[in-house]
């Protein structure tokens, strides 16, 4: 009786069809894709995309040569050189990530006391050249004007959980 | 010279005419199968497929084709250039020219020879030189494994729909694909031999090469098989020619099971629909089925395919012509033969 029922399975193609079936069943179903450029999905406030320096709300920049960030980057990817500025306050004359290098562990904006370097919510910043991606204290502080207002909201909704 | 255009210049222009209206609305067709296969398998994923390029990606098989057409065509240091580009041409003109035999409606054909089924089944066994060449001319292990493992493939499953065939045309009593169609008033022959019209859609898939047969292409253990080494237009063409051999044998499976033009019931609502519209409808079905297989089935392993097409097919289709026939004869159902 089992040779029987096997047989007339295999020779009915009862496999077959019923995978067919499923798969037909599949196609009415609504698609789960999101359009990605045209639509994004959500993004944690912790999310660790590209680096930022940030300034105080007078405009001056937050960062004060400490480099903690420098010394816990376990990929060696932060170069920074500092020297008293002629008010006396200690200030980077050169701050370099090489997002080459980063593998956005976010060691940094932990080590850093001020919250001046961050990892903001932008991820798409693909480029043409890899220098391009040599980034230096202008284009991180430019990034800090840019994102300043998603950086500061998404601080302050982690903020409850430090 | 007015009568030299008459007797020669005329018919030629007709015919070329003819031609191009089969070629160029297949060319069309293959494009957006090639879309069609996209959204349908996207739609199995549960994806949306290509909807960027034009409204719901209708003109991504455009882009695509210009893509193609404007990359530099590769041809390998250790190839045998004449073959090598020979090869796709000859894959591409093999699935154009057995369309001169296809019937649309009654009378609806460009060559309406009484060997009609025969020219076909010759046509499809010559498009394994296509493949044998490009496999081959490619000096490569991988192209070469490939163009092998398509021969065999090619050469097994073409003996099953030939015996498929033959059994079809026993209840027809004539090889024009015309008489094979008008012989499916009554009933489609898909219903009697059931068991047959399967064998023949399963063979099909194999001898076009699809998926769950399109070990020949193999991405995932031959690197995309006799094509490997084919860039640009010439890969293209085998593209062009693989996706014009699925809408052929969609084609061939209307006409020699599904009544090609013919209506499914002969009453009134159902024959105001031209018949070339019930072909075009019977092909697109075979068609879907052809892209739901290859959403629902993983690949099939070498020897598996083997034992499928020797063991399981060979002897199936050969019992079924014996027993078509005993029928036939018992009854005396046995066309005259004519034709």
């Amino acid at each position: 009786m089992a040779t029987l029922d096997r047989s007339a399975r295999s020779l009915l193609l009862y496999e077959l069809v019923s995978g067919m079936l499923l798969t037909l069943s599949y196609m009415f179903r609504r698609p789960v894709t999101v359009n990605y450029p045209y639509e994004k999905g959500p993004l944690s406030p912790r999310f660790r995309g590209e680096h930022a320096l940030r300034r105080y709300p007078n405009g001056e920049e937050r960062c004060i040569a400490c480099k903690l960030c420098e010394a816990v980057c376990p990929a060696l990817a932060i170069t920074i050189e500092a020297e008293a500025r002629a008010d006396g306050s200690r200030r980077t004359t050169r701050y370099d990530i090489d997002m080459t290098k980063c593998i956005y562990c976010g060691l940094c904006q932990e080590a850093c006391p001020v919250d001046a370097i961050v990892e903001g919510p932008n991820f798409e910043y693909a480029t043409e050249t890899r220098e391009e991606l040599f980034y230096d204290k202008a284009k991180l502080l430019e990034n800090g004007d840019r994102w300043e207002a998603e950086i500061a909201r998404n601080l302050s909704l982690d903020a409850p959980y430090r | 010279m007015v009568d030299l255009w008459r007797i020669y210049g005329w018919p030629t222009a007709l015919m070329i005419a003819e031609i191009l209206a089969i070629i160029v609305p297949l060319l069309v067709a293959v494009a957006y199968l090639t879309l069609a296969e996209r959204k349908v398998i996207a739609a199995v994923h549960l994806r949306k497929g290509p909807n960027v390029v034009g409204p719901f990606g209708l003109l991504q098989p455009l882009a695509d084709g210009l893509k193609l057409f404007m990359k530099e065509s590769v041809i390998p240091t250790g190839a045998n250039h004449v073959v090598f580009l020979a090869a796709p041409i000859l894959t591409f003109v093999l699935s154009l020219i057995a369309w001169a035999v296809i019937p649309f409606d009654q009378g609806m054909v460009l060559a309406n020879i009484n060997v009609g089924v025969l020219y076909l089944f010759a046509i499809s066994s010559l498009g394994v030189y296509g493949i044998i060449m490009a496999g081959w001319a490619s000096n490569s292990k991988y192209a070469f494994l490939g163009a092998l493992r398509a021969a065999a493939q090619m050469v097994s499953y073409e003996v099953s729909i030939g015996f498929v065939i033959v059994s079809v045309l026993l209840c027809v009593g004539s090889l024009n694909l015309t008489a094979v169609v008008e012989a499916q008033r009554k009933v489609w022959f898909a219903l009697p031999l059931l068991p047959m019209f399967v064998v023949f859609f399963i063979s099909g898939l194999a001898e076009t090469n699809r998926s769950p047969f399109d070990l020949v292409e193999g991405e995932s253990e031959l690197v995309g098989g006799f094509f490997v080494e084919y860039s640009a237009m010439p890969f293209a063409l085998f593209y062009l020619g693989e996706y014009a051999n699925m809408i052929l044998m969609s084609a061939m499976t209307s006409i020699l099971f599904l009544g090609g033009w013919l209506p499914p019931v002969d009453v009134a609502p159902f024959t105001w629909i031209p018949g070339p519209i019930w072909f075009f409808a019977k092909m697109a079905g075979v068609l879907f089925g052809f892209l739901w297989v290859r959403a629902t089935f993983p690949r099939f392993r070498y020897d598996q395919l083997m034992r499928l097409g020797w063991k399981v097919f060979l002897p199936l289709s050969l019992f079924w012509l014996v027993a078509t026939a005993g029928v036939l004869t018992a009854f005396g159902w046995l066309p005259s033969s004519g034709g």
